[in-house]
């Protein structure tokens, strides 16, 4: 391609990854080496004590519950979108479109309701419980909800879409004569599932993963509504440093610390992808 | 050709001309939802022919964050509640109060012109005033609460059916309280003497809410909650069971103020409104709307008494309002405030 259409054809793009992506993230590392005013707003007196004060064993332990609530959230979106996905891919393409439809359905109605609608029937008095309690297989209420576990089932709920879509893509890819081959060379269904199917779906499987874990390890909103303000995640404490204790700098300072976390993950995700490639063009 | 283009260019210089002098005059007001009866500006608007128009803010910190920013450009009045007006004095935000256009604060108790936060009231005009206590079903909770204890040291039966304001200097007050510290402290001993005996509350919580804990003693999702007083009120609405008390310990006086930006181009209308908020009928009227208490003698004085009986908080006298210790704006303890706040909140 001749390299004037290339930046024309680049051009806006970059501009506005640039302008809305790298710029930003710039201003953030900026922000976040310099103090706080005493009213809020910034002190342009430059220090590196964001960054101490946000090594502390209590932010470590926010990063680790976070990435333990996104990890777990991860697990059981994979387990229930593999099969999801599997099954769809396996259908006759006039019938895939109307399921994938299915699928991204609840993505077309406001978040923030879906996690109210979450609210109403997980707490004490609300469906859940009562039909248990009407049906007798329970005496008292369960505490499903303001816990760590309205957290992950509102966030598995949220994001599950996305594993579905992204496994999708990879199944689909697959050539059926792959299965067909590993069954006549004596497989069973188990083994050409574990030894066939899911080592080629291992880019679908990281790019899935890649997803829910980095849209649930900054989700603020779940965890601050189902979770009942008990349950700090990363995404609360940057809403809060932000929001409520006015405290740019460090809440730069967090933000800049969980985008390398992300940038490190991403990067993992795509060395395996192109190991993957590599693998199947040798093979 | 030229003429039409011409033509249609004039046309637009009047019309941005003649909306601008529509604008002037027209004052901003930041307040918070449903803090005001509905109608109150379009009979301000009526009554002085200046127009006005409303934003709201969810939190005190989430205005002082948009005025801190902008200088205030763009807003005439604020409500914000006494220490943040005081914040925003001491920032030079807020802009000094010409009495002579108000002469409606008469009205005022004389109480409310001496507060510590602006004695003289300089720059910032009360509101409303109240107290935080424990809102409980009194069905439910059969003896009741005298205690900041019975809700940082519930009883097993309360466990998981409490709740708390999440707003920093409401969440630690509590145990400030129950400690005999004053609420205004910024000794470090005490605030993490308050913040061992918080970490070990919020396992008993239930949640931190700011806006629905009334609704949850109406649903029954809990029986006792940290209330501020009119809030509670609006809970006695739905449920005469609901009952408002000031444990032993005492509370804090909380004031919510009006102040007027420094960057108002509309300085004299600002003030117009505060004097129209502050006039009896005006002020009463928002007195039954929003269930709160108003420094405003004459408008207290005609409220109905059935309402009184209605909601008891509603009769607490300035005197005994003043016993408690106002808050009052932290200054370079807020940031420790705001640490320790976060440590509690993250704390398992």
């Amino acid at each position: 391609m001749v390299v004037s259409r290339r930046i024309v054809l680049t051009g806006p793009g970059i501009a506005w990854i640039m302008a809305l992506l790298v710029i930003p993230c710039a201003l953030l590392l900026v922000n976040s080496l310099f103090e706080r005013g005493i009213y809020g707003g910034i002190d342009y007196v430059f220090t590196v004590e964001n960054y101490v004060r946000a090594i502390d064993p209590l932010y470590g332990e926010i990063f680790w519950n976070s990435g333990r609530v996104a990890g777990i959230t991860t697990l059981i979106s994979l387990a229930l979108g593999y099969p999801a996905a599997y099954c769809i891919a396996l259908m006759p393409k006039r019938r895939q479109m109307a399921f994938l439809i299915l699928v991204m359905l609840p993505l077309w109605s406001n978040y923030l309701i879906r996690t109210y609608a979450w609210m109403v029937l997980l707490n004490g008095e609300g469906l859940i419980n009562r039909s248990l309690i009407g049906l007798g297989l329970i005496e008292a209420p369960l505490p499903l909800l303001y816990n760590d576990f309205a957290i992950i089932v509102g966030l598995t709920y949220a994001y599950v879409p996305f594993m579905i879509l992204a496994l999708f893509s990879s199944i689909s890819k697959l050539a059926p004569e792959l299965r067909e081959a590993s069954t006549d060379l004596g497989a069973s269904p188990l083994m050409t599932f574990w030894r066939v199917t899911f080592p080629l779906t291992l880019p679908g499987i990281a790019a899935g993963c890649v997803f829910v874990f980095v849209l649930s390890i900054g989700n603020f909103v779940t965890p601050d509504l189902l979770g009942g303000g008990k349950r700090t995640m990363i995404g609360n404490l940057i809403y809060d440093q932000f929001l409520t204790a006015r405290d740019w700098p460090f809440g730069s300072a967090i933000a800049a610390i969980v985008i390398f976390i992300m940038m490190a993950l991403l990067t993992l995700q795509a060395v395996l992808v192109n190991r993957r490639g590599r693998d199947e063009t040798t093979a | 050709m030229m003429r039409k283009t011409l033509g249609l260019g004039v046309c637009a210089i009047l019309a941005t001309l003649s909306s601008a002098a529509f604008a002037e005059g027209k004052i901003v007001i930041s307040n918070w939802d449903g803090y005001m009866p509905k109608e109150l500006l379009e009979n301000f608007t009526k009554e002085t022919g200046i127009a006005a128009e409303m934003t709201v803010h969810a939190t005190n910190e989430e205005i002082m964050g948009k005025v801190v920013a902008s200088g205030g450009k763009g807003y005439d009045v604020l409500f914000v509640s006494g220490q943040f007006g005081e914040a925003l004095h001491k920032l030079g935000l807020a802009a000094e109060l010409d009495h002579g256009n108000m002469p409606n604060l008469a009205n005022l108790y004389p109480e409310a012109m001496k507060l510590s936060h602006d004695e003289g009231l300089k720059y910032s005009v009360p509101y409303a005033w109240g107290t935080t206590g424990l809102c409980y079903r009194s069905d439910v909770v059969t003896t009741a609460p005298s205690s900041w204890n019975d809700l940082l040291k519930p009883a097993d039966a309360l466990k998981g059916k409490t709740t708390m304001l999440a707003t920093d200097r409401w969440l630690m007050m509590p145990a400030l309280l129950a400690l005999g510290y004053s609420i205004n402290t910024v000794k470090e001993d005490e605030i993490a003497a308050a913040k061992a005996q918080l970490i070990e509350t919020k396992k008993t919580l239930l949640t931190y809410d700011d806006t629905t804990f009334y609704q949850k003693l109406v649903s029954g999702e809990a029986s006792m909650v940290e209330a501020w007083d009119g809030w509670c009120n609006y809970g006695i609405a739905e449920n005469a069971q609901i009952k408002y008390v000031i444990p032993k310990e005492g509370s804090d006086m909380w004031v919510d103020t009006m102040v007027v930006t420094s960057a108002s181009e509309n300085k004299a209308a600002a003030e117009a409104f505060i004097n129209y908020v502050l006039k009896p009928d005006v002020h009463r009227w928002v007195a039954e709307n929003i269930l709160y208490k108003v420094p405003n003698k004459a408008a207290m004085d005609a409220l109905d008494p059935k309402l009184i009986e209605q909601y008891p908080n509603l009769a607490l006298s300035p005197a005994e309002l003043l016993k408690f210790e106002q808050l009052r704006d932290l200054g370079e303890g807020q940031k420790l405030w705001s640490k320790t706040v976060t440590e509690i909140t993250s704390a398992n």
